[in-house]
Formats: C-alpha cells, structure tokens, sequence
C-alpha cells in the first residue's frame, strides 16, 4: 500500500549535485522523518515532491501518479500534497483567516462562507480561532507557525511535508507546535517532516531516514536509528547530537 | 586613525590610576560664539539692504526690520551657555568631580553645536534676503510683483488644468501599462522568452528617449503620418499618450523591482498550496508589492506631473505657456513664478497623503522600519 513513491531521484543545482539517487517509499498513515546535517538534502527533498524543484532524474509518485517531469499538472498535484516551510511563509498583506481560506476558495471552488467556516474550526484545533483576524506580524513565531499548519491543512491535503518548522522558533514555543503534529499522526495523516527534534522523531517517527550528501545513508525504525545505529556517519551525527542537547 | 590622541604613551597602571578628564569645552564656545557673531553681522548687512529697498517704510515695518535682527542675535544664547558650562567643567574638574565635569562638558559642547546650527541657518536666511533685495530689489522686482500677479493668476490658472488634466490622465494610464510591461518582462520560461525581450527593448528605448522629444514626435508625427485612430485625438490625448509612454517605462521598472524584492519563499509558499503562477502574482505578489512601490512611484508621478510643461512643444496652450506669453507681453517673470508655485501647491498634499499611507501601514503591521 505504498502511497508516495520516491525512486532514486538525482537533484543538481548546477555543478553542485544535492540529492544522488534517492528512493523512499511510505505507505498511507505513515510519518517519516528525514535526519541528517545541514545541506544533506533533507529540505530539497521536500521540495523536489511538492514540485516546487525540478528533478534532474529518477520518478516521483503520489498515490500512483507520477508527479515529476514535464507535462504534470503541479497544480493538481499540490492540491493533495501540503507543505510547512521553516520560516512560516504566511502572506503579510493577509489576515489570519484570509490566509487559511485563500487555496479552498480559490482552488478548491469552495464559497467563501464554508471555506471560513472550515478554516475557523481547523483554527480552533490549534488554539488559533481568537486571532482570525489579526495580521500575521502582530503573531509570535509559535502562533504564526501553527498558522501555517493550519492553511496547509485547509486544502485537506493528502500528505503534508514538514521542513523543519520548529528550526526558527525559540525553544519555549517549540512544544505548542510539535503537539500539533503528535495529534495529526495520531489522526493518520502521512506526513513527510525534516527536523532536527530527535526526541521529536523518535516518538512520532514510524520510519527514520538518515541522510547525509544527498543520499539515504540508513533507514529503520526509531529503535533501529537511535539505538542502534549501523553506520559509523550515524552515529557520528547522533553523538554530535546528543553533545548539543537534542537528544 | 592609528596616530596615539596623547604625545607619550601611558603604562596600564597610569591609566587606571587617573580616570580620563573631560575634553575642553572653551575653544568649541569660542568658535560657536565667532560663528554666532559673525552670522549675526550678515543678517544686519542683508536687513540693511532690505530696508534700503523698500524706500521709506512705515514704521511698523522697521519695527518687524529689528524684531528680525533681534531673531538673528538669538544663536548667541546657546553660545553664552556653552561659556558657562566651560566654567563649571572646570570649576568641578579642580574639586576632583568627574562625573559632574564630564556632565558639564558634554552638555557645553550640546550647546556650541546647538549656537554654530542656528547661526548658520541665519546665514542662509541673510543670504537669500541679500540677493533677493540685491541691485535695489532689481531681483524681486523682476520675479514677483503683486500688479503682474493679479492680472496674470486667472488666465495661467485656467491653463493650469490642462496641466492637471494631462497629469492625471497618463497617471492613470501609467500605473496599468507599467504593471503590464513589468509581468510581461518576468514572464517565466522559454514560451515567455520573446515577451520578455520586447519588454525591455521597450524600457530601454522609451526610458533613454528625453520626455520633451517623446511629445514632439507624438505630437507631429501621428497627425502628420495621417494614423488612424489617433490622428483624430485632441492634443491633450496625445500628450497624455506620449507622457504614457514615457513614464510607463520608468514604472514598470519600479514595478518590477517591487515584485522581485518579494521573498521567493512567499511564491513558494502560494505555489505549494496550488495557486497557478497568475494566481499568485495577482493574490500574492503583486499585492505586497504595490505596498512597497508606493514612494518611489510618487517620485515617478511627481516627475511626470513637472513634465506636463513640455507639452507646449506640441501646440497645447498649457499653464507654462500661457505663462510665457503673458511673460513676454509684460517683460517680467511674475506669471512663470504663479506656475511653478502651483506645481508646488499640488505636489505637497501628495507627498503628505503617501506618509500618512505609509504610516497606517506601518501601525496596521506593527513595523516600526
């Protein structure tokens, strides 16, 4: 029941190859977490299936089509795959509730009326219903953030990618946001998330990924990974890791 | 600056032992106060030579002559000041309080600067009254006289309009070409190559080509080349015709720097969640955008109304010819001053509407940059 499908995909950004021969697969109700150092390729890996880099070689496939090359409806294919970026991303010029509604009624064809009745419930989920009509500057990092789940969710995505969302939030609002994505995993949504929360990943995670110079260096579950890792560069980033404290 | 402030270098423990004095503040008094004074000798020369223009004024007026030299005389009060913090510095220097001489020292210095500024600025006063009533007042005379004014201000008024009319019309115009021409250059992809390109050779061709040529040609060629369409249009529409295509290349570069100044992360953001690349621009990008074009596109406009007075090249009776003629008709330049006062007359609201747009944005989103 493989539900997206990642086989050996090359990424290049001129001289400079990122990914090198990447394959994943993940099943429906799955969560994956993508380790490694900065410049592994954890994020241009999330971005290669939302699209939004081209791929210079291999195949990507959502729930059976093949969504990378030339010809592909991106649209289409964006509409079941979400993302939440690091840095929020929310547009300033827009309420909170303006931007959780923009892609329902805009692409999803919903009336605005039921875009904002859906999008104020998604918003009370999160604690976020009080401030639907302030403007994103007016919001801490953490408010923004769970924001930002919010209008990724609102499309009713199928898989939602995560690139590390809690890398620029400052450590005491870390907690709000990750219980917003422990209680998306338990409802059963596939999610994709690059991060650097190893305590996050272990709990959450069905499979870990360790990546490192673009390619998938070790895979397994939490148990495998953390504790008894099979690559020395493991291991090496996972006591790295755990020197900073983030373990 | 690597040459040591003192003639001999101090060991460590010198250093601590004796805390540095405050600078000397009397020299900087003694500049403020020559400055202060010989400003002051300006206005009274400058006054002098306003009070020989204007004959024998009454007496009210030579009242309002010294209130103005008493002004000129008022730099020389900070200056005072600053004497007396010179002697406190040193008076509490002597008792050994540092903290009090430093105070003092900071404070006289605060006012020589303050003195030196305003006498200064009486300077440049002086300066402009002493050419303004130089030659007997031949300057002011020949600029601005009250019967010229009067007789002039209805008909360069009316005229006026026409200014207004071309200004606003190609305002208008402006702001939709130049979006068109800047979405047309950032056309993505090899589909959009051939649109890009015709974008800027037209950016490059109408931003180098002078306004007033722009106008002549538009003005005499198309009637003259008999176009269709156009050589029906009244002068006014050409002007604004030819403004348009002059000031739309300068805005769609302001345009296109307000787009590509958005972060990529906003396109990725609005691409991720399904939103077409039209879409984006229209919803997203451009949006923001237009917020932050706001000040460089009043440069742009205020630019494009100045130059509403070089549509006189193509036969259209506008505010500065009429002006001229008057001009010419009365051997003075009173009427070109009416002109130019009206241009500024209408710029300054603008200006003041863009800050006050500006700072509801800002307290809207709470920037204070």
């Amino acid at each position: 029941m493989t539900f997206l499908q990642i086989n050996d995909v090359h990424k290049r950004y001129g001289e400079h190859d990122v990914l090198r021969g990447v394959s994943l697969d993940v099943a429906k109700h799955e969560v994956v977490c993508l380790i490694g150092a900065s410049g592994s390729g954890k994020s241009t890996l999330l971005r290669c299936i939302n699209a939004l880099e081209p791929i210079q070689q291999g195949e990507i496939r959502v729930d059976g089509d093949v969504v990378s090359g030339q010809g592909v409806d991106v649209n289409r294919l964006r509409r079941n795959v979400g993302m939440v970026f690091q840095s929020y991303n929310l547009f300033p010029h827009m309420t909170v509730l303006r931007n959780v509604t923009l892609a329902p009624v805009k692409i999803g064809g919903k009336s605005t009326a039921a875009a904002e009745e859906q999008g104020l419930a998604l918003l009370d989920r999160v604690g976020m219903k009080d401030k639907a009509g302030a403007y994103p500057d007016a919001l801490s990092g953490g408010q923004q953030q769970r924001v930002a789940i919010v209008r990724a969710l609102a499309s009713s995505p199928q898989v939602l990618l995560l690139d590390e969302i809690t890398a620029a939030l400052d450590p005491e609002l870390v907690g709000d946001v990750l219980a917003i994505v422990r209680e998306l995993a338990q409802d059963g949504l596939t999610m994709l998330l690059a991060t650097h929360e190893m305590g996050f990943a272990r709990e959450v995670a069905s499979q870990v990924c360790f990546l490192h110079q673009g390619r998938i260096l070790e895979r397994g579950t939490p148990a495998q990974i953390f504790e008894d890792p099979q690559e020395d560069r493991t291991r090496q980033f996972l006591s790295r890791v755990l020197v900073a404290g983030r373990l | 600056m690597s040459a040591p402030v003192t003639s001999r270098t101090r060991t460590a423990a010198e250093v601590s032992a004796t805390p540095t004095p405050p600078q000397p503040v009397l020299p900087t008094a003694a500049l403020a106060l020559l400055i202060g004074v010989l400003c002051a000798l300006a206005a009274a020369l400058a006054l002098r030579s306003l009070h020989s223009m204007l004959g024998n004024p009454p007496a009210a007026v030579d009242a309002g002559l010294v209130a103005l030299g008493a002004v000129a005389l008022l730099p020389l009060v900070p200056a005072g000041r600053a004497f007396g913090s010179a002697r406190s510095r040193s008076r509490l220097l002597a008792e050994g309080r540092l903290a009090g001489a430093r105070h003092e020292a900071a404070s006289g210095r605060e006012h020589a600067h303050t003195a030196m500024g305003y006498a200064l600025a009486v300077l440049l006063c002086a300066a402009l009254v002493w050419f303004a009533t130089a030659n007997d007042g031949a300057i002011s005379t020949t600029f601005l006289r009250w019967e010229f004014l009067q007789s002039s201000f209805a008909n360069v008024l009316k005229a006026f309009w026409i200014n207004v009319e071309v200004a606003v019309g190609a305002q208008v115009l402006v702001l939709v070409v130049g979006l068109l021409v800047a979405v047309m250059r950032l056309l993505p992809g090899r589909a959009g190559r051939p649109l890009r390109w015709l974008a800027i050779a037209y950016v490059d061709t109408f931003r180098a080509i002078p306004s007033i040529i722009v106008l002549y040609l538009v003005g005499f060629g198309l009637k003259l080349a008999q176009v269709p369409l156009v050589k029906d249009l009244s002068p006014v529409w050409l002007a604004i015709i030819a403004l348009t295509l002059t000031y739309s290349s300068y805005v769609a570069e302001v345009y296109r720097a307000g787009i590509e100044s958005i972060h990529p992360s906003q396109w990725a953001a609005s691409r991720s969640l399904g939103l077409s690349y039209g879409m984006t621009l229209r919803t997203v990008i451009v949006p923001q955008a237009v917020r932050r074009i706001v000040p460089p596109l009043l440069n742009d406009f205020i630019g494009l109304q100045k130059d509403t007075a070089l549509i006189g090249v193509m036969g259209v009776t506008d505010a500065f010819t009429q002006a001229r003629l008057t001009a010419s008709n009365v051997f003075n330049l009173t009427p070109v001053i009416v002109v130019a006062v009206l241009f500024v007359i209408i710029t300054i609201p603008q200006a003041r509407y863009v800050d006050r747009l500006l700072g509801k944005q800002q307290s809207r989103t709470g920037r204070t940059t």
